[in-house]
């Protein structure tokens, strides 16, 4: 191994991919864009439309309770409720999203009331659907305030106090720190970026390092000359290595740029008393930096696979009809951790890319397992070093270098 | 010097099961001299040139360039060659000047050494007008010119061209014979592969025929001639091919 032609091939292959518009797309501009873009239209499409939910009074039919008119002029005194004329194709209405709710009161339910005989109101609604659950909502505060100052009357009219149906009050109260909340909330996405943006900084690196040589005629070239096959190959290596950090690193900064810029322009309403802290979710800094430490040598894996299945093919093209469809290899196991109740175990720990999900979230949450971080490193490294050589291998194969 | 002792290359298709795309091939090609492969397409030509030059490795048979094993110090015959190619293609997103300086660095030279083989090989084949710019955006002869600079600039003792003509204008065809023949002068060893009779009879010395991957014809153009009575080369080539065919049936 000769280190002065690893760098001098890293050397060029650095200055010829900083002079190229697709993979500087791929490199820095995406993964600058990606989050905040993201987080831009996701935050503000989606807060936007909530708020206009919000906002609306929604539209309520009711159904029967004409012997009831206690509790229908309560209905219609409720602001909160637009009571409209009752038809008979309500259900239709809601299905059609024209009506949010229906609500049907039993025959004789003011007169039940007053004998104190229980009733049942039923609520009718789309399920699913954002705005006929927040008419759902506004009917089950209202029906509840109905029942207490019910309950209420009853008690006074006895001589009882309140206590006796409310012997204790019941409240929760979050006490885990705030960076460990908002790395419970986000923490399994920012390594799935991670891990993604990492993979496509790799790839069209990768794919142009190799079968872009050999489609443009450079491989022979480069082939002809005295650099070693393994400095060569880790000169490209330490190239789409650099392409594939890049994206992690930059992804990172602009992550944390947009958390800044995101909570300021925000300003400080959260939903959550657990978030005080902060307009948009804490992460724990170390976390982060760990994190970004542990996608190390999930880069190096990325890299070297890359490398290696972008070599077999004759073409850029070729090349993307592997690489591509890889993606779902990187996206499933990244989903997996994703998901709730997957924790991680030794086993786990073992599984390249779902280790990284799993142990990440934990990790901006500010948990740090030590043993499993070791055994996750040292597992990814050794899958690293298998992938590596095995590029090593492919570019001392000429079937593989001049496949025709 | 290159010495080819019974080169043998097999490829395995699995369509077209063995094929031998060079057999048993046996030359030797001295300094100072250029020595003409002559070959129809697919005869087996650029298999040769490509054992000679490392980028393949022979089933059978060996080679020396330079002195040098082809299978057992690969990196020190590449350092020795000079391999230029039309397969033989230039980053487009780098210099004239960064792409000889790249191919300098490979070979070992220093920096200061580099600085003045540039210097040199500008001024020798007129680089200067576009030294400094990207060879995507050149001529074709532009590019020819800055490939025959960084096949030259480790100065190497062995030259391989393999068809370098192909597809380029007259005038451009015209600088790589010249080029071609300025290395003879220089007392380089010199392996020209072609199918282009003309450019055999105004450059080479000593001229193998290649066949189906076989050597069925060498000598100088003047043997040839006598051994096949006539002079023209393009029917020396076709009687020698041809002698070769009835051989084989």
């Amino acid at each position: 191994m000769n280190g002065h032609n690893i760098l001098t091939v890293y050397g060029k292959e650095l200055r010829d991919s900083l002079r190229d518009r697709r993979t500087l797309l791929s490199m820095i501009i995406i993964p600058t864009l990606m989050i905040p873009g993201i987080m831009a239209v996701a935050v503000g499409v989606s807060a936007k439309m909530i708020n206009k939910a919000r906002g609306e009074v929604p539209t309520v039919m009711v159904l029967g309770g004409d012997d009831s008119p206690v509790l229908r002029a309560a209905l219609a005194a409720d602001p909160k409720l637009h009571l409209v004329r009752t038809a008979a194709n309500w259900k239709q209405q809601i299905s059609d999203k024209q009506l949010r709710a229906a609500v049907e009161i039993p025959a004789g339910f003011d007169a039940a009331l007053d004998r104190g005989t229980p009733a049942e109101v039923k609520i009718y609604d789309y399920d699913g659907e954002l705005r006929s659950g927040f008419a759902v909502g506004e009917l089950r505060n209202f029906l509840n305030d109905y029942r207490e100052k019910t309950v209420t009357a009853r008690l006074a009219g006895r001589g009882l106090p309140v206590a006796l149906v409310k012997p204790f009050e019941v409240k929760t109260q979050n006490v885990a720190p705030p960076e460990k909340v908002g790395g419970n909330l986000v923490g399994g996405l920012i390594p799935y970026l991670f891990i993604l943006l990492c993979y496509t900084g790799a790839m069209y690196s990768a794919m142009d390092l190799t079968a872009g040589e050999k489609e443009r005629g450079t491989m022979e070239t480069i082939l002809c000359s005295p650099v070693a096959r393994t400095d060569l190959v880790l000169g490209k290596f330490l190239m789409v290595l650099t392409a594939s950090l890049t994206a992690a690193l930059i992804s990172m900064i602009s992550m944390g740029l947009t958390f800044v810029v995101g909570g300021i322009l925000m300003g400080a309403t959260r939903m959550t008393a657990a978030a005080k802290a902060g307009p948009l979710p804490m992460l724990d800094p170390a976390g982060l930096l760990l994190v970004l430490a542990m996608v190390l040598p999930v880069a190096v894996l990325f890299s070297a696979v890359l490398l290696a299945v972008s070599l077999f093919a004759k073409t850029i093209k070729e090349a993307s009809s592997y690489v591509s469809p890889m993606i779902m290899l990187i996206i499933i196991p990244a989903m997996m951790g994703l998901m709730p109740g997957v924790e991680l175990n030794a086993r786990l720990a073992l599984v390249p890319i779902l280790n990284i999900a799993l142990v990440s979230k934990e990790l901006v949450s500010g948990v740090f397992h030590w043993q499993y971080l070791a055994l996750i490193f040292g597992s990814t490294c050794v899958y690293a070093a298998a992938a590596l050589a095995f590029c090593v291998h492919l570019f001392n194969r000429e079937e593989v270098l001049f496949r025709t | 010097m290159i010495e080819a002792r019974n080169l043998t290359k097999v490829f395995h298709d699995k369509k077209r099961g063995e094929i031998r795309a060079v057999d048993d091939v046996s030359f030797t090609c001295r300094p100072g001299r250029i020595y003409g492969l002559l070959g129809a397409n697919g005869a087996g030509k650029t298999t040769t040139l490509r054992l000679l030059a490392t980028l393949l490795r022979p089933t059978a048979g060996s080679a020396t360039v330079a002195g040098f094993d082809t299978v057992a110090e690969p990196e020190r015959v590449r350092a020795s060659v000079g391999f230029l190619a039309t397969s033989t293609a230039l980053y487009g997103r780098l210099t004239a000047r960064e792409t000889i300086a790249y191919f300098g660095r490979l070979n070992g030279l220093s920096e200061a050494a580099i600085v003045a083989r540039v210097a040199r090989l500008a001024d020798e084949l007129d680089l200067h007008e576009f030294l400094d710019r990207r060879v995507e955006k050149f001529s074709t002869g532009m590019k020819q010119k800055t490939s025959i600079a960084r096949t030259l600039v480790h100065d190497p003792a062995v030259l391989i061209f393999d068809e370098p003509t192909i597809g380029l204008d007259v005038m451009t065809a015209r600088n790589i014979v010249r080029f071609v023949r300025d290395c003879r002068t220089r007392g380089k060893t010199v392996i020209y592969s072609t199918h282009v009779m003309s450019e055999v009879e105004k450059l080479c010395d000593i001229v193998g025929i290649i066949h189906h991957g076989r050597l069925v014809a060498e000598g100088s153009l003047a043997e040839l001639g006598q051994r096949y009575g006539v002079q023209d080369m393009e029917e020396i080539f076709i009687r020698a091919v041809g002698a070769d065919q009835e051989e084989a049936a």
